[in-house]
C-alpha cells in the first residue's frame, strides 16, 4: 500500500495536520490505537477548549467532534485501532490490527503526533508501598469521565500542573474529599484560571515548596507522608506530617511518547525530549515532521491544532517536490534558546517567508516587568515588554522575517 | 471584604474587593478588566458546570449551556444523581432543561453509542 502522507496519531495535532494535508490534494492515512479520533480530548469533559481556535468554549469531546467530523467527511483514510510497530527513516510504517494483520504502507512524508504520556508512580520514584489507590491524574480522569467509575473517596493530589487541577474539581464534583495538592516547586504550573475555579472554589488548598515523602498501604492505600522541601528541593525530615487518604493522583509531568522512533536518525533537544524541527515542524530526517505534545508540551489545544496545521500543510509540499528540490536548500537560520528560555520551536529555519515566523517557547522561571528580545547575529531585531511570564504558558512571539540571519538567539532579561 | 484572584491574565492581581451599601470598590487591580472581573465575581459569579450522566453500561458527559450561580454547583448536580439515559443521545441533545429555574440546560457534550 501506498500513501501520500501517514500520521501517526488520530488526537487534535493529528486530525489538523491530516486535515491541511487532504486540502493540498494529498492521500492521506491516520494511524489510531483507540477506536475513535479525538485522543485525550475525549476524556477531558470539563470546557474551556477553543476560544481562540473557534472563538467559544467547548468541552473537549466538543472540541474533537468538529474536528473528527470533518476528517470523516473527507477522502482522508482512518485506521483505528491499529498500533504502528516501526518508521522507517525512508517512510515505510509497519502497523498491526485485528482486521488488516500486520500490514506495511510506503508514505512520502510521515508526521508524529502520538501526543505525551505521563510520569509515574516508577519515574518519581515514590518512596513506599504499591497498594491501589495510586493514579496517574490523566488515568483516573479516563476512569473517571469515560468509563463512569469512582476511583476513590479520600484523595491527595502530587503536583499542580493542568491535569492535577481539573482532576482536584472532577474529583469535588463526583462527591470525593479532596484533601490537598502538594507542589514541589514554589509556584504551580497550573494555568492561574485552573487554580481559581479548580481549588479556590471549592476551598482545596494548594500547598508549595511540599512533596511525599513515603506511601503506606498494604491492599489499599491508607495515606501519605509528605513534607516541606529546602531550597535544593529535598524534603526536611522535621516536617514530615501524615495524611490519611485511599487515594492518590499523580500530576508530575509528561513524556513525550517518542519509543517509535528510539532507532530512526532523529535529533532529539535535551530541553524538549523531543525532535529538534524547522518552521514546517519536520525533523532531522527529512520527510518526518512532528507535531503537538509529542514535540512539545501544550496548554492549549488550540496551539496544538495550529501546529498540526503548519505540519500537515508543510509535509503536503514536501511529498511534492522532486528530490532534486528536496536536495536543494537554502542555508537554516539557527534559533537558539537564550537567557531565561527553557526551549524555542522551531529550532531552525529553512526559509524565512515575506509574512513571518512565529516562534514559540517557554521560559525557565517566573519573570516579572522583564522584556523578551530577538537578536540576531549581534542586531536586535525584536523587543517587547511583558508585565509577566510564567513557566508554565507557552509564548509566542512573531517575527517579520527582516533581518533574519544565521545565529539568531531568544532571551528574557528584567526590565531596568 | 473579599480576596478575589483575578483570571483575566496570567499576572494574578489579588484584589480587595469590598461592597458598600451596593457600590463595588475593587483594590489591587493593574489593570481595568481585573475591576469587571471583580465586580461579577463579588455580586453574581457564574460558573459553567460539567459532569457525567448514566446510560446503559456507560455514561455520557453534559454540561450546562451557560454558567450557574456559584453557590448553586452541588444543587445543580444533585438534578442529575439517579437520572439513567435511554440511547441514543446525540451530542447537543437537552438532557434536563431548565436547571433550578436558572434558564440554562444541562446538555449532551458526547454520544451514546458513540
Amino acid at each position: 500500500m501506498y500513501t501520500d502522507i501517514a500520521v501517526i496519531g488520530g488526537g487534535p495535532a493529528g486530525m489538523a495536520a491530516a486535515l491541511s494535508a487532504v486540502k493540498l490534494n494529498k492521500s492521506v492515512v491516520i494511524f489510531e490505537r483507540d477506536e475513535r479520533l479525538g485522543g485525550v480530548l475525549n476524556q477531558c469533559i470539563h470546557n474551556g477548549f477553543g476560544i481562540h481556535y473557534f472563538g467559544e468554549e467547548l468541552t473537549g469531546p466538543e472540541y474533537a467532534k468538529r474536528f473528527a467530523d470533518t476528517v470523516m467527511a473527507s477522502s482522508i483514510t482512518v485506521k483505528s485501532e491499529t498500533t504502528v510497530l516501526s518508521i522507517t527513516d525512508d517512510k515505510i510504517i509497519t502497523a498491526v490490527n485485528a482486521s488488516d494483520g500486520v500490514f506495511r504502507i510506503q508514505a512520502k512524508a510521515v508526521i508524529l503526533a502520538m501526543g505525551c504520556r505521563e510520569r509515574t508512580a516508577g519515574s518519581i520514584m515514590l518512596a513506599g508501598t504499591r497498594p491501589s489507590g495510586i493514579y496517574t491524574a490523566g488515568t483516573a480522569q479516563k476512569l473517571i469521565n469515560t468509563k463512569g467509575l469512582a476511583v476513590g473517596k479520600r484523595a491527595v493530589i502530587l503536583g499542580s500542573g493542568d491535569i492535577g487541577l481539573i482532576m482536584a474539581r472532577r474529583l469535588t464534583l463526583e462527591g470525593a474529599a479532596v484533601l490537598a495538592v502538594l507542589e514541589l516547586m514554589p509556584y504551580s504550573s497550573g494555568l492561574k484560571r485552573n487554580i481559581v475555579q479548580c481549588l479556590d472554589d471549592f476551598g482545596i488548598p494548594l500547598l508549595c515548596n511540599r512533596t511525599i515523602t513515603k506511601v503506606v498501604g498494604k491492599d489499599r492505600l491508607e495515606g501519605v507522608y509528605y513534607a516541606e522541601t529546602d531550597k535544593n528541593l529535598k524534603p526536611i525530615k522535621e516536617t514530615e506530617r501524615f495524611l490519611e487518604c485511599d487515594t492518590l493522583l499523580l500530576s508530575v509531568g509528561l513524556i513525550p511518547e517518542l519509543d517509535l522512533i528510539a532507532d530512526n536518525d532523529i535529533r532529539i533537544n535535551p530541553a524538549t525530549n523531543s525532535a529538534y524541527v524547522d518552521e514546517g515542524r519536520m525533523t532531522s530526517v527529512d520527510g518526518i515532521f512532528a507535531a503537538g505534545n509529542v514535540l512539545h508540551v501544550h496548554n492549549l489545544v488550540d496551539n496544538v491544532s495550529e501546529e498540526g496545521h503548519i505540519a500537515g500543510a508543510s509535509a503536503a509540499l514536501y511529498a511534492d517536490m522532486t528530490d532534486a528540490q528536496r536536495a536543494q536548500r537554502a542555508d537554516r537560520i539557527n534559533i537558539r534558546a537564550g537567557d531565561g528560555i527553557k526551549y524555542v520551536i522551531p529550532n531552525y529555519i529553512n526559509t524565512p517567508s515575506k509574512s513571518g515566523v512565529d516562534l514559540y517557547f517557554k521560559v525557565k522561571d517566573v519573570y516579572k516587568d522583564c522584556e523578551v528580545c530577538v537578536l540576531s547575529d549581534g542586531e536586535t531585531i525584536y523587543k517587547k515588554n511583558r508585565r509577566i511570564l510564567t513557566p508554565g504558558e507557552t509564548e509566542k512571539i512573531r517575527l517579520d522575517g527582516k533581518g533574519l540571519n544565521k545565529d539568531t538567539e531568544v532571551f528574557v532579561r528584567e526590565r531596568k | 471584604m473579599a480576596k478575589i484572584t483575578c483570571i483575566v491574565c496570567p499576572t494574578g492581581c489579588v484584589m480587595n474587593v469590598e461592597d458598600i451599601d451596593g457600590r463595588i470598590s475593587v483594590d489591587g487591580n493593574k489593570c481595568p478588566n481585573g475591576a469587571e472581573y471583580a465586580v461579577v465575581e463579588m455580586t453574581a459569579p457564574k460558573r459553567v458546570i460539567t459532569s457525567l450522566v448514566k446510560i446503559g453500561h456507560g455514561v455520557v458527559p453534559v454540561k450546562t449551556n451557560g454558567g450557574i450561580d456559584k453557590n448553586k454547583i452541588f444543587d445543580a448536580l444533585a438534578v442529575l444523581k439517579g437520572l439513567v439515559l435511554t440511547a441514543p443521545i446525540i451530542t447537543g441533545d437537552v438532557i434536563v432543561k431548565n436547571v433550578l429555574g436558572s434558564g440554562v440546560d444541562f446538555v449532551a457534550t458526547g454520544s451514546f453509542p458513540e
